[in-house]
């Protein structure tokens, strides 16, 4: 149990420092009120764009910062000794990447929530359903925070940042939030599902309209998969480090 | 068993360039040993192996019976180290640093609390428990990593450089209080100021290029070589080769 002493710090050393919390927060929030409000006074604005569509994007376009914090945090512990002392306690690897990844659960579903939340005042319908799609961004979220700490773990904390930036612009453009990838079709459309991001706004989508599990189901495994391979090579590019 | 440390021809190689060149030596149980060298003479790495936080490229060391190579963990579980940079979660408390080494060593809440308390009083930090590591002065910042590694009340300690960039008061200070854990556990300290080692250690190496050019007493390193000072001693073994 000696990882919830470690999560216990990241979770303080997360919330000390909430520039970046609010700004991955709240960013999402204000693009879902802007389009929402484009939407309604701009006639003959795409579909993806009503509320029910494009809410799902955003839930997953603000879980994609998620990436961002827990690489920043992974990679700062690294540019200071700090990790290096902790590789001299008898930690295992997998307590690193557990302590790492807890705390940032509990913030993936607040993220969630406030995007929903808000949505609800831009009419969308209260149900069951929303909280279903809560829970099915649960892989998502455990996707970004595996994303964060293999980039944490091979790159400094200069170079994490920008490289989460990338990461999360390739999660908006390809995930089918902007534009209708089935219209644009064709080898974009390919490469898109062929990534985890489209998946996840579709898992998300489908379940909110109510879609059962065989709806979502292709699509959960798809987003799973993505987490897993890269969560194991996290732990192998994190194992490299602890023994440099 | 008498040795605490037993190092048999340990070697790191970095791409061609050798930094620490096997080394044997032993450092009985209860010691004060030094590694005196100038800087890039291999006294981190050195450091590093011993903790498990390298692998070496040949030979093995055995700490109280494990040896790093076939039981780090076992080996890991005895240590605790302060790295030459300091090394404490900014965003943390004084005491919440503490608890949280505690903790990772294996101590439940409680346990952690008392034993936090207890280093704070003992190390002076009470006054400053309650604020965050990165407000503390470089000198408090030092004292508080010496604790974090006092705090599992390890067989063996580290301490790599701790009074490095510090100024002539908090160094006195510093050397104050690791001059009271002598004889209750084992340390090994490495420095460059030669005054340190002279001041604390009961043992001192000194590491030139990677290898350890004498070990002894202070008495027996200027019998050997024939000099009145350490600094006279230190400049006639780290003098000749220029790699
Ligand atoms: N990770 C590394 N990769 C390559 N060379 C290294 C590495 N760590 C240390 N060295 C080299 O090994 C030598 C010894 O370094 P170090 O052990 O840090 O010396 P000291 O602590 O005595 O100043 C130096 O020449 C240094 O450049
Ligand atoms: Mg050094």
């Amino acid at each position: 149990m000696r990882f919830l002493a470690f999560s216990t710090r990241n979770r303080k050393e997360l919330l000390r420092d909430p520039i970046s919390l609010i700004f991955g927060i709240g960013l999402p929030v204000l693009l879902l009120l802007v389009i929402s409000l484009i939407e309604r006074s701009v006639s003959g604005m795409a579909e993806i764009f009503s509320i029910e569509n494009f809410a799902p994007g955003i839930a997953m376009f603000s879980l994609s910062f998620i990436a961002l914090f827990s690489g920043m945090l992974l990679a700062n512990d690294r540019s200071s000794s700090f990790l290096a002392r902790l590789f001299a306690s008898p930690l295992a690897a997998s307590d690193y990447l557990l302590g790492y990844s807890l705390p940032l659960l509990p913030i993936a579903l607040v993220q969630s929530a406030v995007c929903f939340i808000t949505a609800f005042f831009l009419g969308l319908s209260v149900s069951v359903n929303v909280l279903l799609t809560i829970l099915v961004l649960i892989p998502v979220a455990i996707l970004f925070i595996g994303i964060g700490l293999l980039l944490g773990s091979i790159f400094s904390n200069k170079q994490v940042s920008p490289i989460c930036s990338i990461v999360v612009q390739v999660a908006a453009l390809s995930s089918g939030m902007w534009f209708d990838l089935h219209q644009i079709g064709g080898a974009f459309k390919a490469v898109c599902y062929a990534l985890p991001f489209a998946h996840a706004v579709d898992l998300a989508k489908i379940t909110l309209a109510g879609g059962g599990f065989t709806a979502i189901y292709p699509h959960l495994l798809w987003v799973a998969g993505y987490a897993a391979v890269i969560f194991a090579l996290a732990v192998r590019a994190f194992k490299k480090r602890m023994k440099a | 068993m008498l040795n605490a440390v037993e190092v048999n021809n340990l070697t790191k190689r970095f791409k061609g360039r050798t930094a620490v060149d096997s080394l044997n030596f032993s450092i009985k149980k209860g010691e004060f040993f030094a590694l005196l060298g100038q800087n890039g003479a291999g006294k981190t790495t050195t450091i590093r192996l011993l903790c498990c936080l390298l692998t070496p490229t040949s030979g093995d060391a055995v700490l109280l019976g494990d040896s790093i190579i076939e039981n780090p963990t076992a080996v890991k579980q005895k240590l605790n180290v302060s790295p030459q940079e300091t090394a404490v979660a900014p965003n943390l408390s004084v005491k919440e640093n503490l608890e949280l080494i505690a903790a990772i060593y294996g101590s439940n809440k409680q346990e952690a609390e008392v034993k936090a308390n207890k280093m704070l009083t003992a190390l002076g930090l009470s006054e400053r428990a309650r604020d965050k590591a990165k407000t503390l002065s470089g000198g408090m910042q030092r004292r508080l990593s010496i604790a974090m590694a006092l705090i599992s009340d390890p067989q063996i300690i580290f301490l790599d450089e701790p009074t490095i960039g510090l100024d002539v008061r908090a160094r006195r200070e510093l050397w104050k209080l690791i001059r009271e854990l002598k004889g209750k556990i084992t340390i090994i300290l490495t420095t460059h100021y030669l005054e340190e080692a002279e001041a604390l250690a009961d043992k001192i190496g000194i590491m030139h290029y990677g290898k350890i050019r004498m070990l002894g007493s202070l008495d027996q390193i200027k019998e050997a070589t024939g000099q009145k000072t350490l600094e006279d001693a230190f400049f006639m073994l780290t003098e000749k080769e220029v790699e």
